[in-house]
């Protein structure tokens, strides 16, 4: 009654056959995959650590059945910039400040680059809404909003940026590489 | 955590969603997730099946037909933030939507199932109820069609027959001498679950006196309710200042809050004074 069935998730440009009993969440399906940069917080919806772009559009995959999401486009952090080419939001959170131990890091850049596509100005208010549902222990929101700001105004003087994302191409994101490694050491890649 | 077995069942049309129903009686429907995802890490459900209406396309829609505003079931929060129909005819749903969760939840919770949940904190049913919402209930027999106030039976208990979905929410098109407002409470400035919804709308005579007037109390009772006698005190009168303190503190009294009651009937009285206000200088503005 609830066995497997094969799906499609096309995850940050790349497209995975899986094969996932139906009370699988999204968030533990981009995790088996090895996106490890979408954290898993409280499953309850609180966080916003598991956020991801499901087409184009940020919500909480903890919360969704990765058979809901069968043929969707999904782009986690990972999926906005490399190493060696960041994101320019990627960029301004660290430049900014806007990180210590990097949790809640991956669903934040998820819901700002959902508020800058849509808002390429948004006001303090806008960017404190926009991000209302992503939790930070650590850095404080102060930082978070400047960091927003920042991405913002490097966007605007960058146009090309916001309407392509590095791996859409079909290139793998190297960043995925590093986070996979220090999740590996805090015991965080086999948490589900 | 593992979420505990069940099986999913993705149907492509309403038909076909409705006859699953009715054939398994241990299946729940699906939509958002946002309330079941929660309730069966829980445990407080345990479906055999669940059966996603989520990409129903006869629940996704929002259309204007004869006078009313058809939101479909499966319409989002998000959905109904950012569509400007739905700010221009109904804006009290605009200001409820804005106040709903965060953009993270709001992409997927839908109103079928923010009604059909039945929480006493369940934010679309004041302004609803201020509307005078019915809802379609479909089910293998046909559709049928209830005042949301009778939908609403308590906490988490609504009239829904197991085999039934909540295809539309019908919303009567107010006039253009209509004024609404809405204001959530609760622990935090956004984000968060309301202790206090206050809604209220006014519909006005062309000399600005008040035809009629619809209060709406959310998440101080078993489920969300109108303020009848504060509502009552109203209709026919002119809102002065006089009028309005009388009503709020009527729609204040009406409160059987489940906590804190002294404190929620004075909060209670303050929000809708202060929505009957901002309401009052509309009308004087506007006419
Ligand atoms: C972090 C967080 C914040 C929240 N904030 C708010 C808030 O501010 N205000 C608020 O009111 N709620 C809030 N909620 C609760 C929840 O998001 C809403 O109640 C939401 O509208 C539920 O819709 P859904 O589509 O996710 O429902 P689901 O979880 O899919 O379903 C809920 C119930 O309705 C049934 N159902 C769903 N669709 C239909 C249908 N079309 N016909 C018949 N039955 C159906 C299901 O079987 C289930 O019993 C919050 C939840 C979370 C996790
Ligand atoms: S892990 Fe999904 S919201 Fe916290
Ligand atoms: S940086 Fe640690 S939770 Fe935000």
């Amino acid at each position: 009654m609830t066995e497997r069935r094969p799906i499609r998730l096309i995850v940050n440009g790349r497209a995975h056959e899986v094969s996932l009993p139906p009370n699988t969440t999204l968030l533990t399906a981009l995790r088996d995959l090895g996106c490890t940069d979408a954290k898993n917080g409280c499953e309850q919806g609180e966080c916003g650590a598991c956020a991801v772009l499901l087409d184009g559009e940020p919500m909480n995959s903890c919360m969704i059945l990765a058979w809901q999401a069968d043929g969707a486009r999904i782009t986690t952090n990972a999926g906005l910039g490399t190493l060696e080419r960041p994101h320019p939001i990627q960029e301004a959170f660290a430049d900014a400040g806007a990180i210590q131990c990097g949790f809640c890091t991956s669903g934040m850049v998820i819901a700002t680059k959902a508020l800058l596509d849509r808002n390429p100005d948004p006001t303090e208010a806008e960017i404190r809404d926009a991000l209302s549902g992503n939790l930070c222990r650590c850095t404080g929101y102060g930082q978070i909003a400047a960091a927003v700001h920042l991405a913002a105004e490097r966007l605007r003087n960058l146009p090309s940026w916001s309407a392509s994302s590095a791996s859409e191409d079909g290139q793998e994101p190297a960043f995925k590489k590093r986070v996979l490694a220090s999740d590996d050491v805090t015991g965080e890649g086999g948490r589900s | 955590m593992t979420l505990p077995a069940f099986d999913l069942l993705r149907p492509t049309t309403l038909d076909e969603a409705l006859r699953l129903l009715s054939e398994m009686p241990d299946a729940l429907p699906i939509a958002g997730g946002t309330n079941l995802i929660p309730d069966l890490r829980k445990g407080s459900h345990a479906p055999g099946s669940l059966i996603d209406v989520s990409g129903l396309p006869e629940l996704c829609c929002i259309r204007r037909k004869e006078g009313h505003l058809l939101i479909g079931g499966g319409v989002t929060i998000a959905e109904l933030l950012d569509d400007p129909m739905v700010a221009q005819t109904t804006p009290i749903l605009t200001e409820m939507a804005s106040s709903f969760a965060h953009t993270l939840v709001r992409n997927r919770a839908t109103i079928g199932g923010n009604l059909v949940a039945a929480a006493p904190c369940c934010d679309s049913a004041p302004a609803l109820l201020v509307l005078d919402a019915e809802i379609d209930l479909a089910g293998p027999e046909g559709t049928r069609r209830l005042p949301l106030a009778e939908f609403l039976v308590g906490a988490f208990t609504t009239r829904r027959e197991s085999n039934e979905l909540l295809t539309c929410v019908r919303v009567p098109v107010p006039s253009d001498r209509s004024y609404t407002g809405f204001v959530k409470m609760g622990l935090r400035k956004i984000s968060c679950m309301a202790k206090i919804d206050v809604a209220v709308r006014v519909e006005a005579h062309s000399d600005g006196r008040c035809e009629f007037a619809r209060i709406a109390i959310g998440a101080v009772a078993p489920i969300a309710y109108r303020a009848e006698a504060a509502e009552a005190h109203l209709a026919g009168n002119v809102l002065d200042a006089v009028a309005i303190a009388e009503a709020a503190r009527l729609a204040g009294a009406s409160a059987h809050p489940r906590s804190g009651s002294e404190y929620k009937r004075q909060v209670i009285e303050a929000l809708a004074r202060r929505l009957l206000t901002d309401v009052a200088g509309r009308i004087e503005g506007g006419s």
